[in-house]
C-alpha cells in the first residue's frame, strides 16, 4: 500500500508534468519557462537537501555549487561558440556546446569544489558550520565578480541554448522535458540513496554519532560523502540553470541564492523527498503573483515565509500528510 | 610607503573593527544567551541609521539622532522578540535561519515603504565634523576618533555589565544553564527581550554612528551582517571579548589587505593587473582569514563547545 | 494570473486608459524592489509621462520589475515575448542585466531601447540593427570628466572605481580623454561603504585631483568620507553620484563638486521646461537624469509611431534612426551604431534654497559619439 506522501509525490510529479503541456496546448509559452525554472530550482534543492535533509548539514553555501556549475556552462559554451580552445599548453582542450558533456563538467567541478569546501568546514559543525560554508560562498562570489575573463559582474552570456543529441532545445517544451527527466531520475537517486545503508547511516549520524562510531563508521566520512553528492548535484542543477537563461553571473553565487535554495528545502519540508519541488514551485508562483500586486511584494513574501516557520512546522508536505514520516 | 601613512591606515582598520564590534557584540550575545542566529541583525542596524536620520532631519541635533537610533532599534527589536523570535528558541538552527531571512524581506522592503527609494541624509554634527591633527603629524578625522572612542566606552560598559551586575550573572548562568536560571526564579522571557532589545540597541547605533558618513539606504544592513558573522565566527560564537578581538583582526585584515596587496602585486606584475589582482583578492581575504582560524580553532579564538 | 497583471498594470499607471487592443505593446523590465529602485522608478515616472501626456489610447505598456536580478531580468524578458508578444521592449538600468536581455531580445525580432545601460559591447561588435541606446554608451560621461580634467590643467589625478567591469570601463573612458598623468589608480570592493583607506592613499599620493566613479551607496559613503577627511583636492566624477535622486542623502559634502551629463534640468530649451514642470506636477519631486532618460525613450518611440507602424520592421527602424522628437537635451541624433550624438556638460552642485542640485557651467564634449562604433557591424 502506498503511504500518503508517496501518494502526494505522485500526484506532484505528475502536475508539475501536466502543466506545461496543458500550457503547451493554450499556447501560454511562458507557464512552459515558469515550469522549467520550478523543475531546475528544485533539482538545486534536491541536491541540498542530501546534505540539509538526510546529513543534517545547514549549508548557508550552496550558492557555490550551483555557480560553479552555472559558470561550467558558462565557460564552456562561450568558448564553443567563438571558436577559442580554453587551453592550448600542455594539451588541448576545447569548449563544448553539448548539454551531456557539460553536465559531465559541471557535476566534475562541483563536486571537486564540495570535496574541498566539506573536508574544511565539516572540522567545525553547528553555527559554525553554516558561517564557513557562508564564508567559501563568498570567497566564490567575489572572485566571479571580479573574474573579468567571463564578464565579471556582467555575467557572461552565450547566445543560444546549448545542444542536446536529438532534440530541440530552443523549444520550451523540450528543453522543460529534459529538465523534468534529470528532476526525476535525481529524484530516483536521492529516494534510493536515503534508503540505502549509506543514507541510514548518515541519517543516524545526524541524530547520534556515537551509534555510527560503535559499528566503525566515520561520520566525518559519511558526511563528506553526502556533502560532494549534494555538492555535485547542485551543480547540475545550475549548468541546466544557465542553460535556461542562457547567461551565467555572479548573483547565482550570492548568499541570497544560498538563502532562496535552502528556503525552497524548508517550505517543502526538511528531509522530504518532493520537498524541494513544492518548495520551488510555491516560491515561484508567490514571486509570480505577488509581484503582479505590489512594488513592495517582498513583504508579504516575508509575512508568509513566516507564518510558514511559525506554524507549519515539517513544512507544508508535513502540514498536508501530517507526521506518518518514516525518514527518522 | 612612509610609516606615518601605515599608521593612519591601521587606525582606519581599528575604527572599522570598532564599527564591527558594536554590530558583533548584540549578535553574539543573542548567540550566547538564546542560542539564535539572527539574520536580521542587519535589519535592526538599518532601523537605528533610518530613525536616527530622520530625527536629525526634524530636529537638526546629533545627539538625539543617536538617541533615537538605540530607542527605535531596541523598540524593534523587543517588538520582534515577542512577536517572532521567542517562538525560535527551542527550534532548530535552520527554522531560525529561515524566519529570520523572512523578517529581512520585511524589515527591508517596510523601511522603503516608508521612507522611499532614495538614500536619507545624516551628517557628522559640526563640533566633530573635519579633522584633526594627531601627533606625529597624521591629519585624522575627528569622527572617525569619535567612533573609536565609543566602541571603546561601549566594550568596556558590556564587559562590565556582564562581569559585576545582576543582569550579567543572570545572562552568564543563562549561558551555561537554562533551566537552572528558570528554577532559580528569574523571570526569563523578561531577561531574553532584554537582552535581544540590548542587542539591537548597539547594532542601531553602529547603525545611526555609520549613517553619518556613509549611505543611509535600504540593505546597509546586509554587507555589515555578513562581516560581523564572520568576527563573531572567528572570535568564538557567545564570547565578546572574542567578539573584539575578532572584530580589531578583520578590522585591520580588510583596510591592510586592500591597502597593502595591490602594492605587493606591483612588484613583479604590471600595474594594471596588479591594482585589480590585488583587489580581487583583498575582497576575499577576511573570508580566506576565517577559514584559516576555523581549522585551526574549530570553535573560534574563544569559543567553547558549539 | 492575466487578470491580476492587468489590474496592477491599473493601478500603476493609472491614468492611462487601457485600450482593450492595443495596437503597440511596450514592454518595460526595470527595477522597482531593492538596492537600485530608486533608479528604475525614476525611468518609468518619466517614460509614463511622456506616453499619458500623448494621451494615444493605442500603446499598452506591461511593466515589471527585475529586482535587479540579471536571471530574473532574462526571464521576463522571455516573457514579455513569448506570451505577452511586446513589440518594444526598454526599461533595464543596469549593464549587466543588458547583456543578459538586449541580445536574446533583439535576435527574436523586438526593438529595445536602452533607457540607460549603455555597455561597450552592445555599442561595438554585438550592436544591433534593432537595439537604440537612447542614454548613453557607458564610457562618455567618464570621458568627458577626462577632457574636463585636461581643460582645467589637471596634471596629477588620482583615480577609483570598483572593481566590476562598469568601473574597469570608466577608468579606461576617462583615461580615453585625460592628458595628465596619474598619482594613482585604485580598484574598490564593489558595494565598500567605507573609504577611510582610499582617502589616506589619495592624500599620500600627491594627487591634484580625484576623478571617481562610485555609484548609488558607495558615492554618498566616499563623498561624505572624504568632505570630513580635510583632504580639499577638487573632485571631478559622473553625474550618477550627483543625481536628484541622491544628492539630498549626500549634502553639503557634495557642494562644489564639477560632474559630467549629457543632461541637466536648467538646459535651456522647450522641451525640458515642459519635462521638468510636469514631473514636478505630477510627482512632486525634482525630476532625475534618470526620468529624462525614460522621458526621452518614450517620446522617442512615439514619434517613430507617428510616421510608421511598429508592424513595418524596416520603416520603424528607419523612424527611430531619424530621431525626430523633441529632446529635453536639445540636439540629439544617433550615431551609425544607433548610440547617442550628443553633448556632455560639466555641472557643478548647488545649492537652491533648501534643496541640492546642479548647474551646467560647460560643455565638456560638443556632440560626443563613442569609441566603439568603428567596431559596428550592422
Amino acid at each position: 500500500m502506498l503511504t500518503r506522501e508517496t501518494t502526494l509525490n505522485i500526484a506532484l510529479a505528475a502536475t508539475l508534468l501536466a502543466v506545461p503541456l496543458l500550457a503547451l496546448a493554450m499556447d501560454e509559452i511562458f507557464i512552459i519557462t515558469l515550469a522549467t525554472k520550478v523543475a531546475i530550482l528544485a533539482l538545486a534543492g534536491v541536491g541540498l537537501n542530501i546534505a540539509l535533509g538526510i546529513g543534517g548539514l545547514v549549508s548557508l553555501g550552496h550558492a557555490a555549487f550551483f555557480g560553479i556549475g552555472g559558470y561550467a556552462m558558462g565557460i564552456l559554451a562561450a568558448h564553443a561558440q567563438n571558436y577559442e580552445p580554453i587551453m592550448e599548453v600542455p594539451f588541448l582542450i576545447e569548449g563544448t556546446n553539448q548539454m551531456p558533456i557539460i553536465w559531465l563538467i559541471a557535476i566534475v567541478a562541483s563536486a571537486l569544489a564540495a570535496l574541498v569546501i566539506g573536508a574544511l568546514s565539516l572540522r567545525t559543525s553547528g553555527v559554525y558550520f553554516i558561517m564557513i560554508t557562508l564564508a567559501f560562498g563568498q570567497m566564490l562570489y567575489y572572485f566571479a565578480i571580479s573574474w573579468s575573463a567571463y564578464g565579471g559582474e556582467d555575467g557572461q552570456s552565450i547566445w543560444v541554448r546549448n545542444e542536446f543529441p536529438g532534440l530541440n532545445t530552443l523549444d520550451p517544451i523540450q528543453f522543460f522535458l529534459i529538465a523534468y527527466v534529470i528532476l526525476c531520475l535525481v529524484l530516483v537517486f536521492s529516494a534510493r540513496l536515503a534508503r540505502s545503508p549509506f543514507g541510514l547511516a548518515l541519517a543516524a549520524a545526524r541524530q547520534t554519532e556515537e551509534r555510527v562510531m560503535t559499528v566503525g563508521l566515520t561520520p566525518f566520512h559519511l558526511r563528506l560523502v553526502a556533502f560532494v553528492i549534494s555538492g555535485a548535484i547542485t551543480g547540475l542543477a545550475g549548468a541546466l540553470y544557465a542553460d535556461l537563461n542562457r547567461f551565467v553571473s555572479p548573483t547565482m553565487l550570492s548568499w541570497h541564492t544560498s538563502g532562496e535554495i535552502m528556503v525552497f528545502v524548508i517550505i517543502g519540508g526538511v528531509g522530504r523527498l518532493f520537498g524541494p519541488l513544492v518548495g520551488a514551485a510555491v516560491f515561484i508562483l508567490l514571486e509570480h503573483i505577488l509581484g503582479g500586486f505590489s512594488e513592495y511584494w517582498q513583504i508579504f513574501l516575508g509575512l508568509l515565509l513566516l507564518l510558514m516557520v511559525l506554524f507549519a512546522r515539517g513544512g507544508l508536505i508535513g502540514a498536508i500528510v501530517g507526521r506518518e514520516v518514516a525518514h527518522d | 610607503m612612509s610609516i606615518l601613512l601605515i599608521l593612519e591606515q591601521v587606525l582606519n582598520g581599528l575604527q572599522f573593527g570598532v564599527m564591527l564590534f558594536l554590530m558583533a557584540a548584540g549578535l553574539t550575545l543573542v548567540f550566547g544567551v538564546m542560542g539564535l542566529i539572527n539574520l536580521a541583525h542587519g535589519a535592526l542596524y538599518m532601523v537605528g541609521a533610518f530613525a536616527a536620520a530622520a530625527v536629525a532631519g526634524l530636529t537638526g541635533s546629533f545627539l538625539l539622532a543617536l538617541v533615537a537610533s538605540l530607542a527605535a532599534a531596541a523598540a524593534a527589536g523587543a517588538i520582534v522578540e515577542v512577536a517572532v523570535i521567542r517562538r525560535l528558541y527551542d527550534r532548530d538552527h535552520l527554522d531560525q535561519v529561515l524566519a529570520t531571512f523572512a523578517l529581512i524581506l520585511i524589515f527591508s522592503e517596510g523601511t522603503r515603504w516608508i521612507f522611499g527609494s532614495f538614500p536619507l541624509f545624516l551628517d557628522v554634527p559640526d563640533y566633530l565634523s573635519g579633522p584633526v591633527s594627531l601627533p606625529g603629524g597624521i591629519e585624522y578625522p575627528l569622527y572617525r576618533l569619535t567612533i573609536i572612542a565609543i566602541g571603546l566606552v561601549v566594550a568596556a560598559a558590556l564587559f562590565w555589565l556582564i562581569a559585576r551586575t545582576r543582569i550579567g550573572i543572570q545572562i552568564r548562568a543563562g549561558e551555561a544553564d537554562r533551566e537552572m536560571i528558570a528554577a532559580l526564579g528569574v523571570d526569563i522571557s523578561k531577561l531574553y527581550t532584554l537582552v535581544f532589545a540590548l542587542g539591537a540597541a548597539l547594532a542601531g547605533l553602529a547603525g545611526a554612528l555609520v549613517g553619518a558618513i556613509q549611505s543611509v539606504q535600504v540593505g546597509m544592513g546586509e554587507p555589515v551582517l555578513i562581516l560581523a558573522f564572520v568576527v563573531i565566527v572567528i572570535g568564538g560564537i557567545g564570547s565578546i571579548k572574542g567578539a573584539l578581538v575578532g572584530a580589531v583582526l578583520v578590522g585591520l585584515t580588510d583596510t591592510l589587505g586592500k591597502v597593502f596587496l595591490p602594492q605587493f602585486f606591483g612588484l613583479f606584475l604590471e600595474p594594471a593587473s596588479a591594482t585589480s589582482v590585488g583587489a580581487s583578492l583583498a575582497s576575499m581575504l577576511i573570508y580566506i582569514l576565517m577559514a584559516l582560524v576555523l581549522l585551526v580553532r574549530p570553535s573560534g579564538l574563544y569559543g567553547g563547545s558549539t | 494570473m492575466k487578470a491580476i497583471k492587468t489590474l496592477a498594470l491599473a493601478t500603476a499607471v493609472s491614468a492611462l486608459a487601457m485600450a482593450a487592443q492595443a495596437d503597440t505593446k511596450i514592454g518595460m523590465i526595470t527595477t522597482l524592489s531593492g538596492g537600485g529602485a530608486g533608479l528604475g522608478v525614476d525611468v518609468r515616472d518619466g517614460f509614463m509621462l511622456a506616453i499619458e501626456k500623448a494621451g494615444r489610447d493605442d500603446i499598452e505598456v506591461v511593466i515589471e520589475d527585475d529586482q535587479r536580478k540579471p536571471e530574473t531580468a532574462v526571464q521576463l524578458a522571455d516573457q514579455m515575448i513569448q506570451s505577452e508578444k511586446v513589440d518594444i521592449m526598454t526599461g533595464i538600468i543596469w549593464s549587466n542585466l543588458a547583456m543578459a536581455v538586449v541580445p536574446a531580445a533583439t535576435a527574436q525580432g523586438v526593438f529595445y531601447l536602452s533607457p540607460n545601460a549603455g555597455p561597450s559591447a552592445l555599442a561595438g561588435k554585438r550592436c544591433h540593427e534593432n537595439y537604440f541606446n537612447v542614454a548613453w554608451q557607458n564610457d562618455n560621461l567618464h570621458e568627458a570628466a577626462g577632457a574636463y580634467a585636461s581643460a582645467e590643467g589637471f596634471k596629477n589625478t588620482f583615480i577609483l572605481a570598483p572593481n566590476y567591469p562598469a568601473g574597469k570601463d570608466a577608468l579606461t573612458g576617462y583615461k580615453r580623454m585625460y592628458k595628465g598623468d596619474l598619482a594613482g589608480e585604485i580598484y574598490t570592493k564593489l558595494g565598500q561603504t567605507d573609504y577611510a583607506a582610499e582617502i589616506a592613499q589619495i592624500r599620500a599620493s600627491g594627487a591634484d585631483s580625484v576623478f571617481f566613479f562610485l555609484p548609488g551607496g558607495m558615492g554618498i559613503s566616499f563623498l561624505k568620507q572624504y568632505a570630513d577627511s580635510g583632504v580639499d583636492l577638487p573632485v571631478v566624477g559622473p553625474a550618477f553620484s550627483f543625481d536628484q535622486g541622491i544628492l539630498q542623502a549626500v549634502g553639503a559634502a557634495a557642494l562644489g563638486v564639477k560632474n559630467t551629463s549629457q543632461w541637466n534640468k536648467d538646459l535651456d530649451n522647450a522641451a525640458n521646461a515642459e519635462f521638468v514642470a510636469g514631473f514636478q506636477e505630477k510627482y512632486g519631486r525634482l525630476p532625475s537624469l534618470y526620468a529624462s532618460q525614460g522621458y526621452d525613450t518614450a517620446n522617442l518611440i512615439l514619434s517613430a509611431l507617428e510616421k510608421a507602424d511598429v508592424s513595418d520592421k524596416d520603416a520603424f527602424r528607419a523612424a527611430l534612426e531619424a530621431a525626430e522628437f523633441a529632446s529635453v537635451r536639445g540636439e540629439f541624433k544617433f550615431g551609425p551604431n544607433h548610440h547617442p550624438i550628443q553633448n556632455i556638460y560639466v555641472r557643478e552642485v548647488i545649492k537652491e534654497g533648501e534643496v541640492f542640485t546642479n548647474k551646467i557651467i560647460a560643455t565638456g564634449l560638443e556632440m560626443r559619439g563613442d569609441a566603439y562604433a568603428a567596431e559596428c557591424k550592422m
